[in-house]
């Protein structure tokens, strides 16, 4: 048994096929920053820190010796806790078709959210700067009229290229920027998602937890995930009426090169 | 039909090898069938019939493996890099490139690194979500 406890679990092999499935469905939809960054690992649950290869001074220790100490990023355990009806989990053994995997559904959802924030935005708490906190360029914002956005776009991708970071691009988009992306078309009936691809010259993904939009290279060896534990599902406790579950990860990320990405944070939420 | 597994004459081949190349086509058949299990499983709606297709599934996990391991111990170069890769923790292709240069060292003359340790604790079962570069549309 490992740290996930799941033979202690009361849930047969159907039903965790059921949870794994479902958790796959919405995490691969919904995890964006995969989509765009380098990825290491999974190393597993054992591994705590990302080697930098950076050292701080110590200083003496005795006499004729001094020292230097490792510097470390630790990595992060995003958790996030469900539960489900052991009915419904026995009705799906039994072949119910609609058992309400909900509860599942949105921690996905939510560790999701989290792994995004902390990729494209960044938490300082973690020491994790993310890919717009970190990056020198000026914003660059994306205002209402869509019509502007291939401009927006574009001028990101040309401040990229005139720093020496080379494509393809990735554009990630923020659910509401997504949604007006992909329902307008320019003049002419141009679909805008097509013309945008084209500038970026790489995908077009939608990012839950990105503010306006990110315009980053693919070119790799600039933004390093570094996973431990890949998303699993573990056991907590069950009581008669309930199977108390978690999903889990563990991860660190980092910028090699914050010149490598250009934030678009909606002009909305930078007015005033 | 019976001779299609060979690619050479097999009157040419010894005996050892036809018996190594039957058991490579065996590999490949049961690899074949977890896979067709695998898209069956991923359409039937009957859970029935889907229990019965797991448990068939599983008998073509242990006839691989079975397949794979005889393979192994009849062939030490594979056996070393596949010593290095399997029931590993950690990131595959790391360990890929550990097997060849163990496989390489060996063929060398050199004496290749231990193998490491069988973990014994297995992986926990992940997701296995892993990278999503290049998966978006």
């Amino acid at each position: 048994m490992n740290h996930l406890l799941r033979s202690l679990a009361p849930v047969t092999d159907r039903g965790w096929e059921l949870l794994e499935e479902e958790a796959r469905r919405q995490l691969t939809a919904a995890l964006a920053g995969r989509k765009l960054v380098d990825f290491s690992g999974p190393h597993g649950w054992g591994h705590s820190a990302t080697n930098l290869g950076r050292t701080d001074h110590v200083g003496r220790l005795v006499d004729g010796v001094v020292a230097r100490r490792r510097r470390v990023l630790a990595l992060v355990e995003p958790r996030a806790d469900f539960s489900l009806s052991r009915e419904d989990l026995a009705a799906a053994d039994r072949g119910a078709e609609d058992p309400d995997l909900e509860p599942l559904a949105r921690a996905a959802r939510q560790i999701a959210l989290s792994e995004n924030i902390a990729v494209l935005h960044g938490r300082e708490d973690l020491g994790m700067p993310g890919i717009t906190a970190a990056s020198p360029h000026r914003p660059i914002l994306l205002s209402d009229d869509m019509q502007a956005c291939p401009r927006h776009v574009a001028e990101a991708v040309e401040l990229l290229l005139r720093g020496g970071v080379g494509g393809p691009y990735g554009l990630a988009l923020g659910p509401d920027a997504y949604t007006q992306v992909i329902q307008t078309t320019e003049h002419g009936g141009y679909p805008l998602f097509q013309h945008l691809r084209h500038i970026v010259g790489g995908p077009l993904v939608w990012a839950p937890g990105v503010d306006g939009a990110v315009v980053l290279s693919l070119r790799g060896g600039d933004f390093l995930f570094d996973c431990g534990q890949d998303v699993a599902i573990g056991y907590d406790r069950h009581d008669p009426d309930a199977v108390h579950l978690y999903l889990v990860e563990s991860f660190s990320f980092r910028v090699a090169t914050p010149e490598a990405a250009v934030a678009l944070p909606p002009a909305a939420s930078h007015a005033g | 039909m019976g001779t299609e597994q060979y690619h050479e004459p097999p009157e040419e081949l010894s005996h050892d090898a036809r018996t190594f190349a039957r058991l490579c086509t065996s590999l490949i058949e049961e690899a074949e069938a977890i896979g067709w299990y695998a898209q069956r499983l991923a359409l039937e709606r009957d859970g029935q019939a889907a229990a019965i297709m797991r448990d068939a599934q599983n008998e073509e996990f242990k006839h691989f493996s079975m397949d794979l391991e005889y393979l192994l111990r009849r062939t030490p170069r594979w056996r070393t890099v596949a010593q290095r890769i399997l029931f590993q923790p950690g990131d595959i292709l790391e360990h890929g490139e550990e097997g060849e240069e163990a496989v390489d060292a060996a063929g060398e003359g050199g004496e290749p690194p231990p193998p490491p340790a069988i973990a014994l604790a297995p992986e926990p079962e992940s997701l296995g979500i892993g990278s999503l570069k290049g998966s978006a549309g």
